[in-house]
């Protein structure tokens, strides 16, 4: 068990230790999160008085995307690289190389998350420093990528994998925009009532689909 | 004169009974829709649309079911008849689920005076809608048919298990801004539209039952057409490498 | 001193009650309409080196997956080390080292620290040691801390071999090793197959290089649209026929 928990640790190690000599991955996501945002700001009024609604959206969406490409990146260079059979060839399980590359994705996104949320607070002028806030954040981030990790494998062998990856995605990812974008808008308005109901739907999904994924995983990658 | 050849499929002559019945049961259906039941008090003649799109709306869930089951039987045992069940089942379920899109379009403009409405139940319709065309995008982009069978197996296992929960999750969304609300309440229903709702179901079912034992052997057959060129183009490259070591 | 353990066979491997190294029996792989490899059956017996030659397309690279366990086959079966791939996968695993078209390397990291990262992969247990050993073996001792990005194909080649020798792995899969390798890195190859083959460990490697595979290599196996269609010992060997059949002549 610790020796797999090192090994988890020991795949995610290897693309953060790229990523830190690179930049190139989180440079893109973030910059695409902040650009995001600022669109939004031409798309919406978001200076109202009901932008805690819509700017929780707008949120959402951005760290989404940048969260979608990210995972996509990540998966395709392994692939391109050879490097992902490298890993296969390891005498290790599948789940572990699934989770390794989970945390790593998972670690990625939620650095672009701490960019980007605090300058959407400041540009909007919202208190995000909630601890409902980031919680969902942090649940809805995890769901997001324990799906997307699979989908971004289960794309990157196949033609035009950069279209079919967003379309296998966010139909199944609906049930995280939709909590996550709750929480934080009713963070940000101040009706915290049934924000329970969410976070534990939240929580429901994220060990559904992160099973899932785990025990699947293995059929994905063979050949 | 193809017949011959059909005849001989395992259930044939049974599936051609629940064909013949699935006719009949439509037919009662329909005249039950149109001439039993009364008009709704409230809606009008419009409401009939409802015995067909309630009785697709079930079986379109049920058809996703069997592409779930299919999938978890074709991931756990590598046999690919599973995999014939599962995508039979996903296309009818994409069929059936694309007219109950369709059809509660057509019966929402006259009675909420607008097309759609973000309610939990459509909005889930339109979502499975998504995931199993994402279920046929997939399949057609991979080349190879053994790992597309693969990969549509787990879209298929996660798009089920998605189901509730995204209905949790619209209708929760939906509590704050509550729309025109669908449902026909059974216990205001007078008792000859249930019977002719279950009618229509058991209709449905039937046809469901027959496209699904068609559909099935189509996609067996296509798998065995796909085996019969792989046969022959391997017969005639061993002759071809006979004869070449043989000059 | 190390270099009985850089031979990598493990100690047990007594040639005499040893299961082959490699066995497979009618292997077939098939994706769709298209059929790749068509009954394979070889016994490779521990310590032998074969060449896997033949002409582009005849599966050479589809047998190496699949005995690498990147590949299931449509039928038939595999065993390596009397392990069979779909039931004891990891034993199979940690008992091969592979290189391939691609080096399996992370461009952004040094050599030591791809070395490492396999290292606990494999779960080697003395890495530190073991990895200066094997990159002294293949000549990138001094390189250790460059980043792969900035090396040459060749030197990439030869990190790819030391990956492949880093867990001492008892048979080796090598896919056209010698396709980016300059003179000397030929050199350290067939020496490294030759010394894994004194310690009792087993080589299988594909290349178009028939000069090569004949130096390197005890047996020579010719694929030709995925069958066997030669089996012989390199000694004696009509290499003008091997020339004919490859398309060389």
């Amino acid at each position: 068990m610790r020796r797999e928990l090192g090994r988890i640790y020991a795949v995610a190690w290897k693309d953060l230790l790229s990523e830190i000599r690179t930049k190139e991955m989180f440079g893109g996501m973030a910059v695409f999160a902040l650009l995001t945002i600022i669109t939004f700001n031409f798309a919406f009024d978001l200076t109202g008085v009901d932008r805690a609604a819509s700017g929780a959206g707008a949120l959402w969406v951005a760290i989404s995307f940048a969260a979608m490409l990210g995972l996509g990146r990540s998966i395709a260079v392994e692939r391109d690289r050879g490097s992902l059979d490298g890993l296969l060839l390891c005498p290790v399980d599948r789940g572990v190389l699934y989770l390794g590359k989970l945390l790593s994705n998972l670690i990625f996104i939620l650095l672009v998350e701490a960019i980007s949320v605090p300058v959407f607070g400041a540009l909007y002028d919202l208190p995000i420093y909630r601890p409902t806030l980031l919680l969902g954040l942090l649940l809805g981030t995890i769901g997001f990528a324990g799906i997307g990790t699979l989908f971004a494998v289960m794309a990157s062998t196949t033609r035009a994998r950069e279209i079919l990856f967003p379309v296998l995605l966010f139909p199944v990812a609906v049930p995280v925009v939709i909590a996550t974008v709750r929480v934080a808008s009713m963070t940000l308005s101040g009706t915290t009532g049934d924000v329970g109901r969410w976070l534990n739907l939240l929580v429901g999904f994220d060990v559904v689909f992160l099973t899932i994924a785990f025990l699947v995983f293995d059929r994905i990658v063979e050949e | 004169m193809k017949q011959g050849s059909t005849r001989g499929l395992p259930g044939w002559r049974f599936a051609q009974g629940v064909g013949a019945l699935a006719g009949v049961v439509m037919a009662i259906a329909l005249y039950m829709a149109f001439v039993y039941a009364p008009a709704d008090a409230l809606q009008g003649d419009v409401q009939r649309i409802f015995y067909l799109h309630v009785p697709m709306a079930w079986v379109a869930f049920l058809a996703f079911f069997v592409t779930f089951i299919g999938g978890i039987g074709y991931l756990w045992k590598r046999h690919r008849g599973w995999d014939q069940l599962a995508r039979a089942s996903a296309e009818i379920g994409l069929v059936f689920t694309t007219i109950v899109l369709l059809s509660g379009s057509l019966w929402g403009k006259p009675i909420w005076g607008t097309w759609w409405t973000w309610d939990a139940r459509l909005t889930t319709t339109l979502l499975l809608w998504f995931i199993y065309l994402a279920y046929f995008m997939l399949r057609s982009y991979v080349s190879d048919p053994e790992r597309a069978a693969r990969y549509a197996a787990v879209l298929g296992i996660f798009g089920f298990i998605d189901v509730p929960i995204i209905y949790k999750s619209v209708d929760w969304w939906r509590t704050l801004h509550p729309g025109p609300v669908v449902s026909t309440g059974g216990a205001a229903m007078p008792g000859s539209m249930v019977v002719t709702l279950l009618v229509a179901l058991a209709a449905t079912t039937l046809i469901y039952a027959y496209m699904l034992y068609q559909r099935f052997w189509i996609e067996r057959t296509k798998d065995e057409i796909a085996d019969y060129h792989y046969r022959l183009y391997e017969r005639q490259l061993a002759r071809e490498m006979r004869e070449g070591a043989s000059v | 001193m190390s270099d009985t353990r850089l031979r990598g066979a493990p100690p047990d491997l007594a040639p005499t009650s040893a299961p082959p190294s490699v066995r497979t029996v009618g292997v077939t792989k098939r994706y769709g309409r298209r059929g790749v490899l068509r009954g394979i059956t070889l016994t490779v017996q521990p310590g032998e080196r074969v060449a896997l030659l033949g002409p582009n397309g005849a599966g050479k690279t589809t047998l190496l997956r699949i005995l690498a366990t990147l590949s299931r086959p449509t039928s038939g079966t595999v065993e390596i080390a009397g392990f069979r791939p779909d039931r004891d996968a990891q034993a199979v695993r940690s008992r091969l080292g592979v290189v391939a078209h691609q080096s399996y390397l992370y461009d952004d990291l040094t050599a030591e620290e791809n070395l490492r990262f396999y290292a606990r992969m494999y779960a080697v247990e003395d890495a530190a040691a073991r990895i200066d050993e094997v990159l002294e073996r293949v000549g990138l001792a001094g390189w250790r801390r460059e980043r792969v990005r900035t090396f040459s194909r060749g030197m990439q080649q030869r990190l790819a071999l030391a990956r492949a020798m880093l867990h001492r792995p008892s048979v080796l899969l090598l896919d056209e090793p010698d396709s980016a390798l300059d003179r000397a890195g030929v050199r350290i190859l067939a020496r490294l197959v030759e010394e894994h083959a004194a310690a009792g460990g087993t080589t299988v490697l594909t290349t178009h290089d028939l000069g090569l595979g004949l130096e390197v290599a005890d047996r020579v196996v010719l694929l030709q649209q995925g069958q066997v269609v030669l089996d012989a010992p390199a000694a004696d060997l009509d290499v003008a026929e091997i020339e004919r059949r490859l398309g060389y002549r």
